[in-house]
């Protein structure tokens, strides 16, 4: 099957009043319909502006380049107008906070049956019943009466939910949700990914989740991509990353996590704090904080090139990963 | 909803007691008295006209009488200043006419003001923007005594367009001038709280929700933006209606509408107690009325304000 969604040489910048910002550099990656791939990197990784730039929602002060194939459409080529035809019907996006993400003086249902209404040219009435339908679905008791509440009168959760209905309906080829657990309870975020991994692969959609949790990437992620200073790092398939990490800085990631880390005593942190984007390291941008660097990787930035079969790896360094050497 | 209402009137009445109270207090406290002219009078004239209008009995007797012809015949008591005239006359001659041109300027001064703040919001950084930023803090700064006779100069003197005063029993050129006077630095206002307000909504997150469902910009900007926008902005207009309905001294005299603005202010020259009074009643009322229309707004606009 062709991928669902290819997206080749993304890069965005931004202008600032002195400089000009590059959140993103030279991103390409496939989306096979129906799979799950998780996007990994810490605060400013660029990780949550690559996606926010397919969905046409960069801040006005961005520039977008590159290619977005959605089938046969250029997402980036599009448009305001002709990008709203696609948004919200065959990719949809889910926030990372369910309390401001919903308009606070719409009713829930309104807010739902206006996806139909707009893609899929359903009348009010019907909208209104299948958005029920579409809430019952996303595991909401009492969706009737939940459909009449304003989201002030949900919970986080619930809210959440609601969110994941919203992007569902119109059963979108590709899903992204960025941090879609963070702002919630740890106990109400298993079921969440739960719902996630239930619903996509009902519905066929392929989904992109968009985290710094290992944890969450785990459970569910078919294939991982580590994003760091605004490239990607390291990707392939989540267990390759998981127990053959080939980036030291997808190894710092991992020990790094309380649950994954099980043979370490206490928890590693990855030293040094994430680099600005502004003043982003000659070479290769993770080299002041690696164990591993080379003389080559103060000067020269490593391409990204396959390790294995799917497996990419953009590093200089060509040895055995040894954690303790980390450590 | 209509409990609220209802509760909201109980506490009206206290209200408007207490503002009766307080300045029937404060106009006896202030020295002088209605007939204190340039001329002296003889002693006896002087203690028949007080007999006549009832000055000569103790000050909490006077109240007493005036609470309960207000009250109860809704009387507001004849006019010290003119003689052949009650307050009621008075208001129902003056008040008609500000409230028309009143009413017509809260009109285009919310109706234009909202929309030329969406705009410049919508459009931020733009030359709508500019101008529009511009504009406001031109037509705030020209006061409306300014503003009236340029008006004047340009649309009657110089274009002979429109009658530079007069009221003509309300005829639409009459009103223009005035509702140009009075609307502009509130119209200003209103585009500039429009604005802010907007900015920071169109920046939340619902509305990057509502433009990631692929609604086309009019439907976010109008369905989802606009009314969580417009709390600032109704809190704004209420007091607003209210001053704009009861007039302006400046208009009623450089357009000699003969609206109520200038007969308060003539009252409280001449010391015209009952005129006064009632019109601050007045005042008071419609106050009272307009914050609960605002609160019930407030409801409308805020989901989570439960009245």
């Amino acid at each position: 099957m062709p991928p669902v969604l290819t997206v080749s040489d993304l890069n965005v910048r931004f202008a600032l009043h002195q400089a000009e910002v590059t959140a993103v550099s030279d991103l390409s990656f496939s989306l096979e319909p129906g799979e799950t791939l998780a996007v990994v990197g810490e605060s400013g990784s660029g990780k949550s502006q690559a996606f926010l730039s397919l969905m046409g929602l960069v801040a006005k002060n961005a520039t977008v380049s590159g290619r977005a194939m959605l089938g046969d459409v250029d997402l980036l080529a599009l448009g305001h107008s002709d990008l709203n035809r696609y948004r919200g019907k065959d990719i949809a996006m889910i926030f990372q906070d369910p309390m401001t993400s919903l308009n606070p003086s719409l009713r829930v249902k309104a807010q739902l049956a206006e996806v139909l209404v707009r893609h899929q040219g359903y009348t009010p009435e019907q909208a209104i019943r299948a958005a029920i339908e579409m809430l019952e679905r996303v595991g909401i008791p009492e969706p009737v009466k939940r459909a009449n509440a304003y989201p002030h009168e949900l919970s986080g959760g619930m809210r959440q939910r609601v969110m994941i209905a919203m992007a569902l309906l119109c059963k979108p080829k590709v899903l992204i949700a960025d941090e879609p657990t963070t702002a919630l309870d740890v106990t109400v975020q298993a079921q969440m990914l739960d719902l996630f991994k239930n619903l996509t692969t009902e519905l066929g959609t392929a989904l992109v989740l968009i985290t710094h949790d290992l944890g969450v990437v785990a459970g569910i992620a078919d294939r991982m991509m580590v994003m760091y200073g605004g490239r990607c790092v390291e990707k392939g398939p989540t267990d390759a990353l998981f127990y053959d990490p080939r980036h030291p800085y997808t190894l710092g990631l991992l020990h790094s996590t309380p649950h994954v880390a099980k043979r370490a005593r206490r928890l590693d942190p990855i030293q040094g704090l994430p680099p600005s984007l502004e003043h982003l390291p000659q070479g290769c941008a993770f080299h002041p904080r690696c164990a591993f660097r080379l003389e080559r990787c103060f000067a020269e930035r490593p391409p990204l090139l396959p390790v294995e079969e799917a497996h990419e790896k953009a590093c200089w360094y060509q040895g055995e990963l040894n954690y303790e050497e980390v450590a | 909803m209509i409990a609220f209402i209802l509760r909201r009137l109980a506490v009206a009445i206290p209200t408007l007691l207490v503002l009766i109270v307080i300045s029937f207090i404060l106009m006896k406290v202030a020295p002088g008295n209605p007939f204190a002219g340039e001329k002296s009078v003889p002693q006896a004239v002087l203690d028949n006209i007080f007999a006549r209008y009832g000055l000569d009995k103790p000050a909490w007797q006077q109240l007493v009488e005036y609470v309960y012809n207000v009250v109860f015949r809704f009387d507001f008591g004849p006019s010290f200043q003119y003689r052949d005239r009650t307050v009621n006359d008075i208001i129902a001659q003056g008040f008609p006419v500000t409230f028309t041109y009143g009413a017509w300027a809260f009109l285009a001064a919310s109706l234009i003001g909202i929309a030329l703040g969406v705009v410049a919001a919508v459009k931020q950084n733009s030359w709508l923007d500019y101008l529009a930023v511009g504009f406001t803090i031109g037509a705030q700064v020209v006061p409306n005594f300014v503003m009236a006779p340029i008006l004047v100069l340009v649309f009657t003197l110089w274009l002979g367009w429109l009658p530079g005063g007069g009221w003509n029993g309300g005829h639409w050129s009459n009103v223009v001038l005035p509702v140009i006077a009075l609307a502009t630095s509130y119209l200003a206002n209103i585009a500039r709280i429009t604005r802010s307000s907007m900015l920071e909504v169109l920046n939340s997150n619902y509305i990057r929700t509502a433009r990631a469902k692929g609604l086309p910009s009019h439907q976010v900007i109008i369905k989802h933006a606009l009314r969580p926008a417009l709390l600032p902005v109704i809190s704004y207009l209420g007091p607003v209606f209210v001053g704009m309905v009861t007039g302006s001294v400046v208009i009623d005299l450089y357009f000699s509408t003969g609206g109520i603005g200038q007969a308060f202010v003539n009252s409280a020259l001449n010391r015209d107690y009952s005129t006064i009074l009632g019109i601050t009643i007045l005042l008071g009322a419609l106050t009272i009325t307009a914050n609960l229309v605002v609160d019930i707004l407030y409801a409308w606009i805020d989901p989570k304000i439960k009245l």
